[in-house]
């Protein structure tokens, strides 16, 4: 501890600590440009700088060191003439456009200037200009306005982990660009337009849309994957302009990844549904709310009364909040049926009786920070959650001595796909998905081998496992280490063996002593399980039917769904449309997509997210709750509304006020159900191979995973949403089958045939080819893993 | 476009020199290395490939590439002339070295001579300042210049 004085007043401080940051804490202004609380310091832009007594020259404040006794001016002659004279030269250059500059009356630059500027400009020479560029749909450049304070870039460096943006140039030459005409493609790009200080980078999408004054700013939680950002909504009238995160340390720091940032552009869809409609003679008619919701459940009894009631289902999206998911699951439930699920994304739930209720946390995002050893299994961690990949990244370079030292840190992969990862990979398993389960069970054998006891039924199975150099390396690591976790990601959650895999997975976690994460799963799957948007009956043997089984049987006659679009969320999209149409299919939804209106019997329209009030409940089983930031366009009114109408047509007899009641429901229920344990798992019961031939992979495209997302514009025209619509095959194969990049290939899989783009990847393992799931083509072929039939 | 194993050898040389999870710390070294084999200067393609070679953005690797004025981003001729106009070369007549040296091979500072012959370019201090005025022509300095002791210079050279 030190003790230092500034501006006359004493302060109790750590040591080691900068200046600014103790002027910060106890709330003395001090400006300042280049330096940011998350980024490393650069004390480049000497706008912070103050008097230090008995130095012989106004010191850095974000550079500068406490020593104990040190006695600091922030506002004497000597300081105050030190900042004016910065100012003035910062501004020396810069352009002055204010009023055509997006980010007037919210810029560090006018903020600072107000305080320190003169309000005439001695310069009279010509000032420098630099040419912006086009470094994509989401960021828009002004570099004329740039102070070169380099945050950006440390943000590339430090934060996105890949430098994309960087000084070439020197003195007044320099300039901040990326290389060539590269664009930014880190799926946490957005960032850089908060922590730019100036207008120099700012949103694309919200472009000369709006003027900070005009905006409301309102809370919400964040939709599209389960960490639950904290975001806020800047509102202008009732329309979203643009979200920016909502700070929160234990969640998502100060930052927010592009998809959850830009999503918001998916409000304002061309085919919103604004009205409800019901389909009569195969015609649709707009109608009032009464009439369609007394279609809805007119048709709904008739189904349960001639076809009995397990021919009734529901399927809500994993974004929708609890409450819909509650209202929805005790709809169905009181009609005397249990199928209702909300896991589209997976094919294999047989282990569900006995996994935990849902796939979350093991561990705080903060402790991740402290992980020694990590093994990820079958994620794209960086970008299906790209803030808990910073987490882990975070851990790791302070073990290479790149932050700090504190720390050891080791990852490794067990994956489909060799992913550039934004951080050292100690080692990997890159293969086919057939051979996903050798893998695992190798690690686990090494671990039973160095003594760690495993069931009799496993340790049967993986008896003639053989262990390699890879395997072994990873349980010795794992086990040795002080903090190991491991990542159980969406392409694992969508592996048709997944029941095996979360049975390694926690055996090998509990042999080896780690935490056990499951990440990647959607926004609300944690709320909706507990709100009992799952199949589970009273006992095993009476559960309803899982979402996939649900939309591939024919005795479903009535099904209900609730911010869906299965042609493209399905795990198996292909196979469902045409069954969807036997079927009377009541879709409560923002959207009227097209296939909807081929299939639906009934159009409800839904308020969006950021339309509609409830709570979500996020990996770590935090609920958090909302209100609407706007509300939703014409008729379209939020789906706990519509269920609780609907449910009282039906008979239920509910009379809920606001969603706020339902929420004080689902938190008995929370408390009933108690922490839950990641590492609960079935026994191995086998280790079988799937078909041989070329396998598909489907990874969930990260701008595929839901209708909002898929909708909004400024995402779509995204490097990572382009690489989606192609076929990606290793070299090796393309080789095989005579094939180049860009040329079309006939891609067969389940009987379908489409034509797709050829993308070369050597990501991809040989025998395997990438084709997303959630896109056109996913619409087309089939089921997420299976063998594929190429052809020129 | 691929480097040519001469040059990589030569980055290697100096890749040896540090330790071996410190690849970038030849950046420089290969910068020179490359653009000696392409004639005296650096394409945006080359820079690509030093990054890619020592494994480092391709941004770092242009930043160091013009940073510092040894790197040339356009065709030189066969003798560059680097000449400081910097403080203790500035006092000691730098101009009259420059103007001379423009009248005499008739370009300015910044270009090229029609023949590929000579290239006049401005340098910051060159460490040389006890023999200012100085300029460097390639690798070699000439110092306390005169206006005589500069055409003798350029007579000399083939
Ligand atoms: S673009 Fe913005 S953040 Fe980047 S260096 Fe310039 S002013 Fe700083
Ligand atoms: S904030 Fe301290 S030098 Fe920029
Ligand atoms: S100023 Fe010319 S060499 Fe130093």
């Amino acid at each position: 501890m030190a003790s230092i004085e500034i501006d006359g007043k004493i302060f109790e401080a750590e040591n080691g600590q900068m200046l600014i940051e103790v002027a910060d804490a106890a709330g003395i202004p001090i400006p300042r440009f280049c330096y940011h609380e998350k980024l490393s310091v650069s004390a480049n832009c000497r706008m912070c700088l103050v008097e230090v007594e008995n130095a012989p020259k106004p010191l850095p404040a974000c550079a500068t060191p406490i020593m104990d006794g040190m006695k600091v001016h922030t506002r004497s002659d000597l300081a105050r003439e030190a900042q004016n004279s910065v100012m003035e030269f910062l501004l020396i250059n810069h352009p002055l456009d204010c009023p055509i500059c997006d980010q007037g009356g919210e810029c560090e630059l006018q903020d600072v200037a107000i305080g320190y500027g003169q309000d005439a400009s001695r310069f009279a020479e010509i000032k420098r200009a630099v040419p912006s560029k086009d470094i994509g749909p989401l960021i828009a450049t002004d570099m004329t306005r740039c102070i070169h304070c380099t945050r950006c870039v440390r943000f590339g460096v430090e934060i996105g982990g890949v430098k994309e943006m960087g000084a070439p140039g020197r003195g007044e030459h320099t300039k901040i660009t990326t290389f060539l005409d590269a664009g930014i493609s880190s799926e946490l790009s957005g960032n850089m337009i908060d922590v730019c200080p100036v207008g120099a980078l700012t949103s694309k999408p919200f472009r000369f849309s709006a003027r900070a004054w005009e905006l409301t700013q309102r809370d919400g939680i964040a939709a599209h994957d389960s960490l639950g950002a904290n975001i806020h909504y800047h509102v202008r009238g009732q329309q979203v302009m643009r979200v920016s995160p909502k700070s929160n340390e234990d969640l998502n720091e100060v930052w927010l990844s592009d998809r959850d940032r830009f999503s918001y552009q998916g409000l304002s869809a061309e085919d919103r549904l604004l009205k409800p409609q019901i389909k009569v003679d195969g015609q649709w008619q707009e109608t009032d709310w009464q009439t369609a919701l007394q279609a809805a459940a007119d048709n709904l009894q008739q189904i349960q009364s001639t076809e009995g009631a397990s021919s009734l289902a529901a399927l809500a999206s994993g974004n929708s909040t609890s409450e819909e998911g509650y209202l929805l699951q005790k709809t169905l439930r009181h009609l005397g049926s249990d199928n209702i699920d909300h896991r589209l994304n997976q094919i294999d739930v047989s282990d569900q009786a006995s996994a935990p209720l849902y796939a979350g946390f093991g561990q705080s995002p903060e402790a991740m920070e402290n992980i020694n050893s990590a093994l990820i299994i079958g994620s794209n961690l960086r970008k299906e959650q790209a803030l808990i990949n910073h987490r882990l990244r975070k851990a790791v370079l302070k073990d290479r001595g790149l932050i700090s030292e504190e720390c050891i840190g080791d990852v490794w992969a067990v994956n489909p796909l060799d992913y550039e990862l934004n951080l050292p990979l100690k080692g990997k398993l890159i293969s086919t998905p057939d051979q996903t389960l050798s893998d695992l069970a190798g690690i686990l054998k090494a671990l039973q081998e160095s003594g760690a006891s495993i069931d009799a039924q496993t340790a049967d199975i993986i008896a003639s496992v053989d262990v390699n150099e890879t395997q072994k390396a990873i349980a010795e690591s794992l086990q040795a280490a002080e903090n190991s976790s491991l990542f159980v990601g969406q392409l694992a959650a969508s592996h048709p063996q997944f029941s095996q895999i979360r049975s390694l997975a926690t055996q090998i976690a509990k042999a080896s002593n780690s935490v056990l994460n499951y990440v990647g799963f959607s926004a609300n799957h944690a709320g909706l399980s507990l709100a009992g948007v799952l199949p589970l009956g009273q006992a095993v043997d009476t559960a309803g039917l899982d979402a996939n089984n649900i939309l591939n049987s024919a005795d479903i006659k009535g099904l209900v769904l609730l911010n869906l679009e299965p042609e493209q969320d399905a795990w198996n999209s292909a196979a469902v449309v045409d069954k969807l149409k036997q079927s009377f299919v009541i879709s409560i939804s923002p959207y009227a997509s097209d296939a909807a209106k081929d299939y639906a019997d009934v159009l409800l329209p839904s308020a969006a997210f950021a339309e509609t009030s409830g709570s979500y409940v996020n990996a770590l089983g935090q609920q958090q709750s909302f209100s609407a930031a706007v509300k939703a366009p014409a008729d379209a009114r939020p789906a706990w509304k519509i269920l609780r109408v609907l449910a009282n047509l039906l008979g239920l007899n509910i009379d809920y006020d606001n969603s706020a009641q339902i929420t004080a429901e689902l938190v008995d229920i929370a408390k009933q159900a108690g922490d839950i344990d990641n590492l609960q798992a079935a026994s191995l019961n086998n280790l079988e191979m799937l078909k041989s031939g070329i396998q598909r992979i489907g990874e969930r495209g990260l701008y595929h995973v839901d209708s909002v997302v898929r909708r909004a514009r400024a995402l779509q025209a995204t490097e990572d949403a382009r690489l989606c619509e192609a076929i990606h095959l290793s070299p090796a194969q393309a080789q095989d089958l005579q094939v180049f990049a860009g040329q079309s290939l006939k891609v067969k899989q389940d009987g379908n045939e489409i034509t797709m783009q050829v993308m070369i990847n050597a990501q991809v393992p040989q025998g395997a080819a990438l084709v997303y799931a959630g896109t056109a083509a996913h619409s087309q072929l089939g089921g997420c893993y299976g063998v594929l039939e190429l052809s020129a | 476009m691929s480097l040519s194993p001469e040059v990589t050898a030569k980055i290697d040389h100096w890749i040896s020199k540090y330790p071996p999870e410190r690849k970038q710390s030849a950046v420089m070294g290969a910068l020179a290395a490359v653009q000696d084999d392409n004639g005296g200067w650096l394409t945006p393609e080359l820079i690509d490939e030093v990054a890619k070679y020592l494994e480092m953005p391709a941004i770092s690797v242009q930043e160091v590439a013009t940073f510092y004025g040894m790197y040339e981003h356009k065709p030189v001729g066969k003798y560059k002339i680097g000449i400081c106009t910097n403080i203790s070369c500035l006092l000691c007549g730098s101009d009259d070295v420059v103007s001379h040296l423009e009248k005499k091979l008739d370009i300015k500072m910044g270009e090229t001579s029609e023949d590929q012959r000579f290239t006049l370019k401005e340098v910051e201090c060159l460490g040389a300042c006890g023999g200012a005025p100085m300029f460097q022509i390639n690798r070699d300095y000439y110092e306390n210049l005169t206006l005589d002791k500069i055409d003798t210079i350029l007579d000399e050279l083939d």
